[in-house]
């Protein structure tokens, strides 16, 4: 017994019990040191999870888009960051002129549905732009030729849109009726996270729907599970890697919108970030499966906002705010490590797709 | 029928408009504007646009004229008509519309040079003649015989070479006293002078006629020469060469010698990266986390600021390339099990994880957080101080022939042909009995070395290190030039270098697009070209299997 066990467990193997077992400790460690020494109040605690809660239902939509066009063609979108950042840039100027004209803050209503349309239809167009210019020509090609071509992508993109509005940060025109907070009994939320969690969650909703329960819903999940049968059975795959690509696209341009309204501001590199931190949250809830990406961007968001203060805090490390990006990299590794099946989902790190 | 007749012209008349207008939004033709090819004939903004009608009304005219020229001549006739037409939609709208408001580069600057200073209803017009006879020059071009086509790319792209590199070559001229007189007849002080335009035309010109005619019997003479011969007529030019690598910075002055040392850091950086992903296929995202451990063990191990230790650089340098081993291995093992993308994200997040420590407040103590670390010594030779970037050069051309010289003799070696089996398909490599662990980690380590040497020497070059100089943008840059140059290849990675980071340096108009630019250029060569400018022979053949069966 004790024999056959030797033979299985290479040194990697052990090593990386190690590494992930010492991460645990110090987790663990680092948390009873911070509860205990009862710096944060259940204030600060309810004020984290609220934003994590935002956070991570924006990473839940973006997740979206990658999920889906990895389940369908295998590949990571790169250029979906940046599908993400053209959308909310766009708009700004839309929602600039209606600001300046006051119209904003006479019809927050209105105004935010045509500022959520135009960032919606702009996302949709580069998602569908890329998947006819940079990608079909390479469906069939080697693993990595269309990964650096995504890649590329995605540098055309920022820096096209860098020179069309300005290499500068733009602030986002402030909604009134969004500002200011609910109260409920001790605790309070913001106006606009409230809203923006809600909103999310109406989105994804909608969409899960539609991937489950429509006819080019079906189709896609057809097309992802199998491209030659689901030819054979007449389906026509070309235009169902287009609508996945609207979806991601429809869900990335209200991710952006989201975005902009929580952290108030736009610029050309906006979507780097929230994009690998996505793509984290959709190999989190297990790649190709959507409502593993759902969950994992929440669980992403929560991680990175309740993290950084319960963990690192105890530890006695130097503004621990800083490392929160860290913080989920060092997640996405783990996970990577120890369940690339993410936390429901088919195992696909290893497998030759 | 009629449609299919002129829907190549239309179709690539229409994209070819799109892309007019988005490089004058972008600004980039009012960048480039600033300098003249020809002086006060022609600047390199108009030549920007003058080249995408060139070369999409060339294309349209191929697609159609395999059968019929003519056809193909009135097709890129049309398309070079729609493109001008697009662009003069554009100084119609922006003289009705403020496009300012949205597009920051919409500005007066910029129609002022899309209608020639000629007021908008006259530019229109000699917008819309102009892409019809640019399109048209570009139709008859396509008609001409295949040697004069030939004869005035050649000499119509040196001119253009010549002017666009003016500032390569003026300073270069400059310092040798009779080569000077060149610098007065060929140029103004900005751009190239008309007689010197024109009379470098004919040279080049001539001497496409005279190798056309001739070159088959050059050639001739050559094989004809006994082998030894020839071996020593090699040995001889590569002896040459050397010599002429070593005289570079004397010969090309201050400012020059700067962009070759940089250009050198890129050949470390991108024959380090090369082993990884040319070799072995492991797509590394986050090779800038060897750069910087490198540079940041060199600042530790040095800088009096810091005050732990202060070795002299040739002491710290071991110190520093085993750190970076050590890293590679640390790093290697997590992403052992995992493959392409999967691989390529992890290995991104190492290198934000690595760049975000560094940067962080956490670390201060050790590693000086935001303001970096100052006062690293200099390289010591002897008793002297290699301190100029002309005298840096050396450091640098040493480590390129060096770690050159590495992965030329690790290609051919049984580590080699294991990395290449593994880049070909794991599986297979495995079951042929190679140890995936070892020969894994083996590349990592040994691309980190090479990059941690690479970042020793940057620290050493700009005496401090910032956490700023480590970001993403220097891994792409890096897969960048060795995928231009060319995955797997040696001279690869060094074209791809002097082509990727050496031109842009040059070209300061160019600063603000290069990531642009180098985006497009990842996206064309994958679509066109992914075996890179100077590919492996293996690779070339591999990708291009399909092609040679059919």
């Amino acid at each position: 017994m004790v024999q056959r066990w030797r033979e299985r467990i290479t040194l990697t193997d052990l090593l990386m019990w190690v590494i992930g077992g010492s991460i645990l400790a110090l987790i663990i460690w680092g948390s009873t040191a911070t509860l205990s020494s009862g710096r944060y109040t259940s204030h600060h605690w309810f004020d984290f999870l609220i934003f994590g809660l935002a956070q991570g239902s924006i990473y839940a939509l973006i997740a979206m888009g990658y999920t889906m066009v990895y389940g369908i063609l295998r590949m990571i979108n790169f250029a979906h960051s940046e599908v993400f950042m053209s959308g909310p840039y766009t708009a700004y100027f839309v929602a600039a002129f209606f600001y300046s004209t006051g119209f904003l803050d006479r019809h927050p209503l209105i105004s935010l549905a045509v500022i959520f349309i135009v960032s919606m239809a702009i996302s949709t167009l580069i998602a569908v732009l890329l998947e006819r210019i940079a990608y079909r020509p390479l469906r069939n090609a080697p693993r990595l030729v269309p990964l650096i071509t995504a890649i590329g992508a995605s540098f055309f993109l920022q820096y096209t849109f860098r020179g069309l509005y300005g290499s500068g940060f733009q602030a986002y025109p402030v909604v009134k009726s969004l500002e200011g907070q609910w109260d409920m009994g001790d605790f309070r939320i913001l106006k606009f996270q409230a809203v923006v969690i809600i909103a999310a969650a109406l989105l994804m909703g909608a969409l899960y729907l539609f991937v489950q329960r429509t006819r080019v819903g079906k189709a896609i999940r057809a097309v992802s599970e199998d491209k030659e049968v689901s030819w054979l059975m007449g389906i026509n795959i070309d235009r169902m890697i287009v609508t996945t690509f609207v979806i991601g696209g429809m869900a990335a341009g209200a991710a952006g919108v989201l975005y902009a309204l929580m952290f108030k501001q736009v610029h050309f590199f906006m979507g780097f970030i929230p994009g690998i931190k996505a793509f984290t949250a959709a190999v989190l809830g297990g790649i190709g499966n959507i409502p593993g990406a759902m969950l994992g961007g929440i669980f992403l968001g929560l991680v990175e906002s309740i993290g950084p203060s319960l963990f690192l805090d105890g530890l006695g490390i130097v503004a621990p705010y800083q490392l929160k990006d860290a913080i989920a990299f060092i997640l996405l590794v783990l996970v990577l490590i120890f369940r690339p099946t993410g936390l429901l989902g088919e195992r696909l790190a290893v497998k030759k797709a | 029928m009629k449609k299919s007749i002129w829907q190549n012209g239309i179709k690539i008349g229409l994209i070819g408009g799109i892309v007019a207008i988005l490089l004058a939004l972008i600004g980039m033709v009012e960048a480039f504007n600033q300098r003249d090819i020809i002086s006060n004939v022609v600047s390199m903004g108009h030549t920007l646009l003058f080249l995408v009608v060139l070369f999409l009304g060339y294309l349209a005219a191929k697609r159609t004229g395999r059968i019929r020229p003519f056809l193909g001549f009135f097709n890129s006739l049309t398309s070079g008509l729609i493109m001008g037409s697009f662009v003069a939609l554009l100084v119609l709208g922006g003289s009705v519309i403020r496009l300012r408001a949205v597009f920051i580069n919409a500005s007066p600057a910029l129609y002022q040079l899309l209608t020639f200073n000629q007021g908008v209803e006259r530019g229109i017009l000699i917008l819309l003649l102009g892409g019809a006879v640019m399109g048209g020059i570009a139709g008859l071009f396509y008609i001409i015989p295949t040697l004069l086509r030939r004869v005035l790319i050649v000499s119509v792209g040196s001119v253009l070479g010549v002017g666009v590199l003016q500032d390569l070559l003026r300073p270069t001229f400059a310092l040798w006293g009779p080569l000077a007189v060149i610098n007065e007849w060929l140029f103004a002080t900005n751009g190239l002078t008309l007689h010197g335009a024109i009379s470098l035309f004919i040279l080049m010109a001539s001497g496409t006629l005279f190798w056309a005619k001739r070159g088959k019997s050059i050639q001739a003479s050559w094989q004809g020469l006994s082998l030894k011969k020839q071996q020593a007529m090699r040995i001889t030019s590569i002896i040459f060469l050397l010599i002429l690598l070593l005289l570079l910075p004397q010969i090309l002055g201050l400012f020059l010698s700067e962009v070759l040392t940089i250009v050198g850091l890129y050949v470390l950086l991108g024959l380090g990266l090369n082993i990884v992903v040319g070799y072995a296929g492991l797509l590394d995202l986050g090779y800038v986390a060897f750069f910087a451990i490198g540079a940041y063990a060199m600042a530790l191990f040095t800088s009096p600021e810091l005050g732990f230790l202060n070795f002299t650089f040739w002491g710290a340098l071991p110190f520093a390339i085993i750190l970076g081993v050590i890293s590679g291995v640390l790093l290697g093992i997590p992403v052992l099990k995992m493959r392409g993308d999967y691989l390529a994200i992890a290995t991104l997040g190492f290198g934000e994880i690595i760049r975000i420590l560094v940067l962080s407040d956490f670390l201060r103590p050790w590693l000086g957080g935001a303001q970096g670390v100052g006062k690293i010594p200099k390289p010591l030779v002897g008793t002297v101080e290699l301190a100029t970037p002309q005298e840096i050069y050396y450091l640098i051309l040493a480590g390129c022939f060096l770690v050159a010289f590495i992965s030329w003799r690790l290609r051919e070696s049984r580590l080699g042909r294991a990395w290449m089996a593994l880049r070909e398909d794991e599986d297979v490599a495995q079951a042929m009995g190679i140890n995936l662990v070892a020969t894994k980690l083996l590349a990592f380590a040994t691309g980190a070395a090479f990059s941690a040497l690479s970042g020793a020497i940057f620290a050493t070059k700009l005496g401090s290190v910032y956490p700023h100089s480590f970001n993403v943008m220097i891994s792409i840059n890096i897969l960048c030039l060795i995928i231009v140059g060319g995955m797997g290849s040696i001279p690869g990675v060094i074209v791809g270098s002097i082509a990727l980071v050496g031109l842009p340096e040059l070209l300061r108009e160019f600063a603000d697009y290069r990531l642009l630019v180098y985006g497009a250029a990842l996206v064309a060569m994958m679509l066109l070209r992914p075996e890179g400018l100077w590919p492996e022979a293996v690779r070339r053949r591999e990708l291009h299997e399909a092609e040679d069966l059919e």
